[in-house]
């Protein structure tokens, strides 16, 4: 009796569930409301069926239930062919309601628009890049053998037709209002998925193949792109943005884009030059670049250059140094603007690797083996011991000041650093500091990398390209 | 045709004389499928124990420091690959086909007892080298259940080295112990039925335990040799899966293998085996509904059919799995029309299940109420399946917590509730006990109603568009603040269903010395295993004489008999009139 009741209410709830919960499709911004149309029929179909089934067993059960000394018996009744071939029609009937338009649609999502605009999306682990086909419309062949610091993107040079592609090294891409979009989808190494919820289409990106998915946009706005294939250890943090705009406002960004030529173009940094831009900065890193502690400036020499690079544009461009809970982020920011240009930041950063790379004191103390649990983690994206890794956007670890690092973990877990939306990586970087909800483990996380061994003794910073290139 | 000459044969059985060859290195069925029953059980703890850090995740994240990325994913991986392989594949087939198959055919033993014994020790193996991969450096793979390469031997992935080599191990063994018992059972069933036991007489039990181990020998051929070929990838730097890649930034000696290959093989595997577990619940489900609804399962022929056919589709379905995989795109139509074929005989059981219900005499008691929740679950998780098989359907719902929802839902609850309906419902049979049946009902309702409310909401954070197997959701605009709202309720929910289980595990001990003496045929069912002459049976089964069958294993409620049911040896000899005999002559 009472779980007849309760099934009963059980499907009353259900229903009110899918009615009344505020979790629900985000507004659509794409032209797929087809899709969200297979998704209401088989809704209402499904509905009925979980509705109907349910309740005709509750009243079964509170009908036939069995009661002491009625003396029942049940019915002998082992088939009723007429009756089941009825339910198998009514079912088949159904079936082919939600499958026929479901392939329908389908036929749509796998036809790709012939005006469609071209853009390929680049998936590594755990950072999306985009590349767009310049003006001859074609994208230029790419090879992964060819991926390195200076070819992120891994193009081949001797190809005529990437000379003009547009490349964005950053994980925003932006699309034009209300013009079918394919995107190409290329991985540089493990599974990823490109999904965008308001966009409904979804897509695996696997490495040695190219998959591909359309869309038109059909609202202006920034939505979130996700992976959504397990990636790694990170997967949960490798986000990124598309921005849909006015066509005159896509064109204007899209010009900004620097192309694969002129990316090659620019002149690697003079550390001459770099030397009398540097003055200014020594004054609180010190002239060796060795970090003045009490002035709370970091330590520079040793710091991976498109590191160092990325904070000063970050500075510059308002990014970083903007939380006024960051005291000396804020003075920061008002020194960056020093280095006037990219050439000068350039130079700067390639005087700074002529500097002497001398370990700095020590000055936390903490829990080496927690420290060591818990840089499993860190170590995933900064290198096992703490060498940085320059594909993965994460700056060396070890051999820099101890304070400095436990600073920033504290600024990011805090959201100091990080919070601001055009700061992806930072961003990054504070949903991972936020597992250390205690101040004691950034400690202990920071002694264990005092223990990290030094450069000289690296076997595979040797080889590690980002020393050696600009 | 139907009746084979080796049931006789009982001379072939060993006679345990010593502890050890009773109830260690046992080769009788029964003692062997408490073996596997007790080892599943305790992989199956460990697997609940992972879920309940995971949901302390969810529901708290950034609160426990000992759930870092690399335990979180490590715990994915292991609970999925624990529950679907080591536990409820082990626990329906090693445990239920062990015990059920000889008692309800009327069987001494299965045919290779040996090879049966040698089977669990064999798993029990594959147990050991799976949690071995916790203690070995980097621990166990974090690559998901599903283990897709390259991810699953490249860095980044927590376990790369040891610990996915641990797993692909672990699997080729368990295979292997498969392999063992799986031969053992489907000889069994088609050779040493008793006299009068045909095929279409038998329990909807055995045919669905029959029609799985089938599909298992047929599918888990190709989790094997996904299994080697990684394991070569992994070692010996062969690129079966493994295309050009970089990885932390340098590039690989690796080239021209594909990915998608894996997933192929590993569907391949991976669907039939969603029936390996659905199939032997189904059966068993139907027995329980009959038995305690003192009612004949209704349109038996059809569901003999439906289980065949739903086995033989299931080897054609692989693909809906990998919609979004970047497979060719056209590959869709097909598969989401076979997918959605499949759901008419599905629906059809369902239908059955709930028509022999009705102008039934329905007992609630612990395994009715388990059967009856597991048809609710059952109906919800099978057609929320409609929506991902349906190709248009699954693209906003793929890689969402929708599609945890749905196959916890229809693979994970559902199956579980078929497993403790059936533990209560054989407990007697197994201990000569009853089992307390207040215990029980608190467990019944703790386990059906907080599944549902842990999995209800899942469907519509996946709709809203929440991805699956993220450690965390940070700020991420598009999720309100409710959604964290809804999962603290979801991890309290999974907590209760947790404490729950304590009521079980306590009745079944308890109950070993405690419970009531329960006679021969608690339930006065009607198939063979209750008309044992000792009740727990002794070795042999049958002392000195085989049974004969003479019906069907439906004869409930038959007008004109004096009791509502004829066990299936009782003989239609005048004294006891003759059930209707289904599509079968007398032997």
């Amino acid at each position: 009796m009472v779980i007849g009741i309760i099934i009963i209410l059980l499907v009353i709830g259900s229903v009110a569930f899918h009615f009344l919960s505020p979790w629900y499709f985000t507004p659509i911004a794409s032209n797929w409301t087809m899709i969200d149309t297979t998704v209401d029929i088989t809704f209402a179909v499904t509905g009925a069926v979980f509705i109907a089934t349910n309740l005709f067993m509750a009243y079964a059960i509170i009908r036939y239930r069995h009661k002491k000394g009625s003396g029942q018996k049940a019915a002998y009744d082992p088939e009723n062919k007429k009756l089941e071939y009825w339910l198998t029609g009514i079912t088949a009937v159904g079936v082919v309601a939600m499958l026929a338009p479901g392939l329908v649609v389908w036929a749509r999502f796998v036809t790709v628009p012939e005006d469609a605009m071209l853009v390929e999306v680049v998936a590594q682990q755990w950072h999306w890049s985009y590349r767009y086909p310049g003006d001859d419309g074609l994208l230029g062949a790419v090879d992964p053998k060819l991926v390195a610091p200076d070819n992120a993107f891994g193009l081949d040079p001797r190809d005529p037709n990437g000379q003009d592609d547009v490349l964005v090294a950053n994980p925003q891409m932006h699309v034009p209002l209300d013009r079918p979009i394919k995107t190409v989808l290329r991985s540089k190494d493990v599974l990823h998925d490109y999904a965008v919820p308001q966009f409904r289409v979804k897509m695996d990106i696997v490495p040695g193949t190219v998959t591909y998915l359309w869309f038109t946009p059909t609202r202006l706005g920034e939505f979130e792109i996700l992976c959504e294939e397990l990636c790694g250890l990170a997967h949960h943090t490798m986000r990124g943005k598309v921005v849909v705009d006015e066509q005159e406002d896509f064109d204007t960004w899209l010009a900004a884009q620097p192309t694969f030529a002129e990316i090659n173009a620019l002149a690697a940094g003079d550390p001459v030059l770099g030397k009398s831009q540097y003055a200014t900065c020594a004054a609180c890193h010190g002239f060796e670049g060795e970090g003045l502690p009490l002035l709370n400036a970091p330590k520079l020499a040793g710091m991976d250059p498109w590191y160092l690079k990325r904070q000063i544009e970050h500075y510059k461009q308002g990014v970083r140094g903007q939380d006024p809970a960051d005291i000396y982020g804020v003075q920061m920011a008002a020194m960056a603007n020093t280095l006037v240009n990219d050439a000068a930041v350039n130079n700067v950063a390639a005087y700074l690797l002529t500097l002497p790379d001398e370990p700095p004191e020590q000055t936390v103390q903490g829990d080496i083996a927690n420290g060591k649990r818990l840089y499993r983690t860190c170590g995933s994206c900064h290198g096992r011991e703490g060498e940085g890794i320059w594909s993965l956007n994460a700056p060396r670890t070890q051999g820099m000041n101890d304070w400095y690092v436990v600073a920033q973990l504290k600024n990011f877990r805090d959201g100091i650093r990080g919070a601001h939306p055009s700061d992806y990586y930072g961003a990054q970087m504070r949903m991972m500091a936020q597992i250390l909800s205690d101040d004691e483990h950034i400690n202990d996380l920071a002694a264990y990398i005092n223990t990290l061994p030094p450069p000289a003794q690296q076997s595979a910073r040797l080889d590690n390209p980002s020393r050696e290139k600009l | 045709m139907a009746y084979v000459a080796l049931a006789d044969q009982d001379h072939e059985l060993h006679d345990p004389d010593t502890f050890i060859t009773k109830y260690i290195w046992s080769q009788d069925h029964k003692v062997i499928a408490i073996q596997y029953g007790l080892v599943a059980a305790f992989v199956g703890i460990i697997a609940l124990v992972m879920s309940g850090l995971m949901r302390l995740q969810l529901g708290f994240p950034n609160t426990f420091s000992f759930i870092t990325p690399e335990n979180y994913y490590q715990f994915v991986t292991m609970h999925g690959m624990i529950m679907v392989i080591y536990l409820l594949t082990a626990f329906f087939l090693g445990f239920f086909g062990n015990f059920l198959i000889p008692l309800m055919l009327g069987a001494r033993d299965m045919v290779f007892p040996y090879m049966n014994m040698l089977s669990f020790w064999v798993y029990l193996l594959s147990v050991i080298i799976l949690l071995a991969s916790y203690f070995v450096d980097g621990g166990p793979t974090g690559a998901g259940w599903t283990l897709y390469p390259p991810q699953a031997i490249l860095e980044g992935t927590p376990g790369s080295g040891m610990g996915i080599k641990l797993m692909l191990v672990s699997l080729g063994v368990f295979i292997a112990a498969f392999t063992m018992g799986g031969l053992n059972y489907v000889t069994t069933i088609l050779q040493a039925r008793c006299r009068g036991m045909t095929l279409m007489r038998m329990p909807l039990s055995i045919w669905g335990i029959f029609m799985a181990t089938v599909l298992g020998l047929l599918a888990f051929p190709a989790l094997l040799v996904s299994a080697i070929m990684m394991t070569f990838d992994a070692t010996l730097g062969t690129s079966f899966f493994m295309p050009a890649v970089l990885s932390m930034g340098e590039n690989l000696e690796y080239g021209g293998g594909s990915p998608i290959l894996f997933q192929h093989l590993f569907w391949f595997f991976g669907h039939p085996e969603v029936y390996i577990v659905a199939l032997p619940a189904f059966g068993i489900v139907s027995d329980l509904l009959s038995t305690h609804a003192r009612k004949n399962i209704f349109g038996y022929r059809m569901m003999v059919w439906a289980i065949i056919i739903i086995g033989v589709l299931s080897f054609i379905v692989w693909a809906h799995h990998m919609y979004v995989s970047g497979m060719n795109p056209y590959f869709g139509f097909f598969f989401a029309t076979t997918t959605l074929i499949i759901a008419v005989p599905t629906a059809i059981k369902v239908y059955n299940w709930i028509l022999t219900l009705w102008q039934g005499d329905i007992h609630l008691n612990v395994p009715m109420l388990f059967a009856i929740g597991f048809i609710f679950t059952f109906i919800h998780g099978g057609l929320t399946g409609l929506f991902l098989g349906n190709v248009t359907v699954d693209l906003p719902l793929s890689d969402t917590y929708f599609v945890v929802g749905h196959f916890h839902m229809v693979m994970g609850v559902s199956p579980v509730l078929v497993v403790f309906g059936a533990i209560y419902h054989w407990y007697p049979k197994i201990t000569g006990r009853m089992f307390n049946a207040t215990m029980g009902k608190i467990h019944f309702w703790l386990t059906f109603l907080g599944a549902y409310a842990v999995y209800l909401p899942m469907h519509y954070l996946g709709i809203l568009g929440l991805p699956r197997r993220y450690y965390s959701y940070g700020d991420t605009a598009f999720i309100p603040d409710s959604a964290q709202d809804i999962n603290v309720a979801i991890t309290i929910s999974a907590m209760i269903i947790a404490i729950g289980q304590i009521f079980f595990f306590f009745n079944i001990f308890w109950s070993l010395w405690r419970g009531e003496k329960s006679g021969p045929n608690p339930w006065r069912a009607t198939t063979l295993e209750w008309q044992t002459p000792d009740t727990p049976a002794k070795h042999g089964n049958w002392g000195p004489k085989l049974p004969v069958v003479h019906r069907w294993a439906y004869d409930y409620s038959v007008p004109g008999a004096p009791e509502d049911f004829i066990p299936q040896n009782v003989p239609g000899d005048g004294t006891h009139p003759v059930g209707r005999d289904h599509g079968v002559h007398h032997s």
